[in-house]
């Protein structure tokens, strides 16, 4: 379409100075925009407040399309169980079978873990989770990966606080409103977490990359001791996982790591539940210059 | 007695008897739709990779290209506060680059005032691409390669869905003045 012959201001004055404002506020409103950006890059947190008010304010919709998204994909998994379910069937009884095996075996560790706790005196009270919510949404046009939790400081979830499925870790808080929260997920770029390969101790970094991998940076170089299809879990340093939830299984190795895949999609969980800080002291800790001093 | 071919007094946006156009809906539309596309993103959960469309950046550039008069050259400004609130961006991105968007198309249409489809298309398409490197560069996190590589495919749905949201845009339009019953 052409455009139309206003903008062709001719000589009334008012129809020029009209276009020309128009043109001097978008550069003005551009300029904002750049100091905003500025302002954003140096106190991330400081335009939460309005965007957690947004975000509280779509929860309602966000919370209907969840529950449908989730019902469709059991729906869609259940229609696809029938598929070759026979076959299926002989296989998980197999499985089935040896996992009665092991869980009896896993029985008789966890007495013995707590006759030895017993002997050590040490406490293991059991953690409940704060709040069980759906994850609403995500950021999913932008580089960032965040996703959006349908629970805020109205279920008492504060920033910090881990984020897990049944599956494995999440991700964590990284903004509260009062009836949403957004969660840094592992695969943003910005996300770091302490984990350790399951079953010894080879400890890493999970970074993410920002292309759906994670990268396994270990601690202690010399010979690169994975494999692929090693488990990660939290190793619990840092203060805000508890330590052994599964994060990510080794798919590719590289000269210091590799690179790992996330155990728990969250595209593919139906809820997640939010954590307390497995230790709030040592995450305080850590987050304090070394030249500033803990208080008592 | 003769028929009277029923569209006789009718047009594109409807019949003329008796019917006026909204004022308010041709007013709300371009704005609310737009608005629409910035909040649409979020209800799909992308984990792995930024999948999604910036449907609210392509709403904005069709609307402008498609309809050129209608919306003021600085709608980039509380049209981006509102997509900022949403797009997962350091706050202040969209207000900058929609803003810088809107004066670029400006730049454009003092060229070729009279374009056809395909130009539309290709003006689109490369605002689209600086629009998804800029939010690369401008996330908050360090940009790295692999994040670059991971946009590819959200670039080419961009690219390939801009037709449809100007056929959207248009079919907007014919609504946004389309007559209405007058009581």
């Amino acid at each position: 379409m052409a455009p139309s012959s206003q903008r062709r201001s001719s000589y009334s004055k008012r129809a020029q100075y009209n276009l020309f404002t128009g043109y001097i506020v978008a550069g003005i409103g551009a300029l904002i925009g750049a100091v905003l950006l500025v302002l954003s890059f140096f106190q991330p947190q400081f335009f939460g407040g309005p965007r957690s008010v947004a975000q509280d304010a779509a929860t309602p919709a966000t919370e209907t399309v969840a529950a449908a998204r989730t019902g469709s994909k059991s729906l869609w998994d259940s229609i696809s169980g029938y598929y070759r379910a026979g076959s299926k069937n002989a296989e998980l009884k197999r499985e089935v079978e040896l996992a009665r095996i092991r869980l009896g075996e896993a029985e008789a560790l966890r007495q013995e873990n707590v006759r030895l706790r017993g002997l050590l005196d040490l406490q293991d009270e059991d953690r409940k989770p704060v709040a069980v919510a759906r994850l609403v949404g995500s950021s999913s046009s932008s580089t960032r990966r965040f996703a959006y939790l349908g629970a805020g400081s109205e279920d008492g979830v504060t920033v910090g606080m881990p984020v897990r499925s049944a599956r494995g870790v999440v991700g964590r808080i990284l903004e509260t409103g009062r009836t949403s929260s957004r969660v840094l997920l592992l695969t943003d770029s910005e996300s770091v977490l302490p984990v350790r390969r399951a079953g010894d101790e080879t400890v890493a970094f999970a970074e993410g990359r920002g292309d759906s991998l994670l990268r396994i940076k270990l601690i202690n170089l010399g010979i690169n001791p994975l494999k692929v299809g090693d488990m990660f879990v939290t190793s619990g340093a840092g203060g805000y996982y508890p330590p052994g939830i599964a994060v990510a299984i080794v798919t590719e190795l590289n000269d210091d790591g590799g690179l790992a895949r996330i155990v728990s999609d969250p595209a593919a969980t139906d809820y997640v539940s939010v954590e307390q800080i497995f230790e709030p002291d040592a995450a305080v800790g850590a987050t304090t210059p070394i030249e500033e001093e803990l208080g008592d | 007695m003769e028929r009277i071919d029923p569209r006789a007094r009718s047009d594109a946006y409807g019949s003329r008897l008796n019917r006026s156009h909204s004022p308010l809906i041709a007013n709300v539309v371009p704005w609310a739709s737009i608005m629409l596309g910035s909040i649409l993103p979020i209800f799909f959960i992308a984990a792995a990779l930024p999948m999604v469309p910036p449907i609210g950046y392509l709403m904005l550039v069709g609307w402008r290209l498609v309809r050129p008069g209608l919306l003021p050259v600085w709608a980039g400004i509380p049209l981006g506060l509102f997509d900022d609130l949403y797009n997962g961006q350091p706050f202040g991105f969209a207000i900058l680059t929609w803003s810088l968007t809107m004066l670029a198309i400006e730049a454009v249409e003092l060229r070729i005032p009279w374009r056809v489809f395909w130009q539309d298309w290709l003006v689109a398409s490369l605002l689209g691409t600086l629009y998804l490197g800029a939010g690369w560069l401008l996330s908050g996190a360090p940009p790295t390669s692999h994040a670059l590589a991971a946009l590819v495919p959200q670039l080419v749905l961009t690219i390939l869905i801009f037709p449809i949201v100007s056929r959207i845009v248009a079919r907007l339009d014919l609504w946004r003045l389309w007559r209405w019953k007058r009581l």
